[in-house]
């Protein structure tokens, strides 16, 4: 098969590989797939607290090429953004900027769920707090 | 982090793309090419042409050829019929017996880790009333013979059992297996495209009544192969499969693909001529491809048996690594692999899952096929190239940082996809 040259280089150089401290408050893990499909994908974010934007965003993946190069545009996309917005990348925009083919597209799946199962993680950690008990925010300058 | 395609430097000698998938198909050979040139030009006759010059050289040249197919496997030259590969060959074998022998009984023994050319054409047979009995293998690749001795029963036509595992290079135990056949007058067929030309194969010494044979497998040019039909001890008798001139004593019509068959031929003679000393060789080169990579990965797993193994072969697993991303690493290498991803069906191989290996370390699988047109040198920058990628793999693996932090892997539960 041959492979597009943004699946080739995200394989090559992939982005934001690495662990977070899983036990950590502001860290949500997403571990998805299985080891008999052959693809096993763990996405970790860290999440400030206070404006909610992924700070940090790892992976490792186990996985064809493919699913490599998925989760690691995944974390470059969600790094920045609040996780509301995150919630917003779909596959097929993964698809799409990776131009993978038809058999390919179970990859990009698995990264969405991915970003899902991460920020899940993190939500549960975190559960919406009362307007009471935020802070109270700066005033613009 | 990269893979640093550049980091390994091929050494003075080695081009690239190197060719390491020799059980998949081997170059032709230059001195099969030839052999085979004067029969793709001047020398075009037909062989069946019984009246003037053109047809009788092919003629010759054809006799010629079953000849030097014969010797290589202890035959004589009448019992080998040409065909068009091995595919054809394990079709007219079992299909031809199983329509012959008919009256006699309607059950055939085979095994699981089989070629497909040999399990598709026996499932074929069970829509047509046959009963296959398809034996287990052991966790080395090998069938149990008690298992065949109980599968065999008065209705028993045929047991059809390769001589060598495409995937795997594991050598089944063909003698005893002919000698129980013989002795229960049951029919023996093997696919032997993996082991002949490469390990001692011998029809009357192994007790074989009817093999298979390809020349690409062997050096020679795709599109011919043989059928080995036993004429003496038992007499086998085969139907024909395809009707027409009556070409190969009535059993496969079709005009004799003479170039191709001239081909197979002069890969035969090589083949015995060479077989001991390149047997030597590629195992020596095997054995080092296995010994560097075991020394410098952990988690490497040998599929299959290695003591009955034909010498060009290793098959491994890089646990923790997905195959195709192996295979990608080191794409300037051809070699194969079990992972689902690249197969057409997306499912893992069937050998290896048949050997009891789990699915994920059939999907780490990678077949390194040696033959005679490889170096020392190239299996050196293979093991270099395989080692470098497996590691930067390895950084990438969750399954291998959490096997490192001593979870187990097998308790965790996964959400299958």
């Amino acid at each position: 098969m041959a492979y597009s040259d943004q699946v080739i280089d995200h394989y090559n150089h992939p982005r934001n590989v690495g662990t977070l401290d899983k036990n950590a408050a502001e860290v949500g893990t997403g571990l998805v797939g299985a080891p008999e499909c052959g693809d096993v994908m763990r996405l970790q974010i860290r999440v400030n607290p206070e404006t909610q934007v992924i700070e940090e965003a790892k992976f490792k993946t186990f996985g064809c090429g493919s699913a490599i190069a998925s989760s690691s545009l995944a974390t470059e996309w969600i790094k920045g953004r609040t996780v509301d917005d995150a919630m917003s990348i779909k596959n097929t925009d993964i698809v799409k900027e990776l131009s993978l083919p038809p058999v390919k597209i179970h990859c990009s799946v698995l990264a969405e769920d991915a970003i899902r199962a991460a920020i899940g993680d993190w939500k549960k950690k975190n559960p919406p707090r009362r307007i009471a008990e935020l802070p109270p925010q700066e005033p613009a300058k | 982090m990269s893979t640093g395609s550049s980091q390994v430097e091929a050494p003075a000698g080695v081009h690239l793309p190197i060719y390491m998938d020799n059980q998949a198909t081997t170059p032709l050979d230059p001195r099969v090419l030839e052999a085979m040139m004067p029969y793709l030009t001047a020398k075009f006759g037909n062989a069946a042409s019984r009246n003037h010059s053109f047809g009788w050289e092919a003629e010759q040249a054809v006799d010629a050829a079953r000849e030097q197919v014969a010797r290589l496997i202890g035959a004589t030259a009448k019992e080998i019929i040409f065909t068009s590969g091995a595919t054809e060959s394990d079709n007219l074998a079992i299909k031809g017996i199983a329509e012959m022998y008919r009256e006699r009984g309607n059950q055939i023994v085979t095994q699981v880790t089989e070629h497909k050319a040999v399990l598709d054409t026996c499932k074929r047979q069970e829509k047509r009333g046959y009963r296959v009995t398809y034996l287990p293998v052991k966790a080395d690749g090998r069938i149990d013979l008690e298992d065949l001795k109980r599968a065999i029963d008065d209705k028993t036509i045929l047991v059809t059992i390769m001589a060598a595992n495409n995937e795997i290079g594991v050598l089944q135990p063909i003698r005893e297996i002919g000698k129980l056949c013989h002795e229960r007058g049951v029919l023996f067929h093997t696919d032997a495209v993996q082991a002949v030309g490469k390990v001692p194969f011998h029809v009357i010494d192994d007790y074989v009544d009817v093999a298979s044979i390809s020349a690409h497998k062997i050096y020679g040019p795709k599109g011919v192969g043989a059928l080995y039909v036993r004429r003496r001890n038992p007499r086998v008798q085969i139907a024909a499969e395809i009707d027409g001139g009556g070409h190969e004593r009535g059993m496969r019509s079709g005009t004799l693909n003479v170039p191709g068959i001239v081909g197979l031929g002069k890969a035969c003679e090589l083949a015995q001529e060479e077989l001991l000393q390149e047997g030597r060789r590629l195992q020596a080169m095997r054995d080092r491809l296995k010994a560097k990579l075991e020394a410098e990965l952990d988690y490497v797993h040998v599929n299959g048996s290695m003591e009955h193994r034909i010498p060009g072969n290793l098959n491994m697993s890089f646990v923790y690594v997905e195959g195709e991303s192996l295979l990608m690493g080191i794409n300037d290498v051809a070699v194969s692999s079990g992972s689902a991803c690249t197969s057409a069906t997306l499912e893992p191989s069937y050998v290896l899952k048949a050997l009891g290996l789990g699915d994920d370390v059939a999907h780490s699988s990678i077949r390194f096929g040696l033959g005679r047109f490889n170096t020392e040198a190239e299996v050196d920058y293979v093991a270099n190239k395989v080692i470098q990628v497996v590691r930067h793999l390895r950084e990438l693996s969750p399954l291998y940082e959490m096997v490192k932090e001593g979870i187990d892997i097998t308790k965790v539960e996964w959400q299958a996809h």
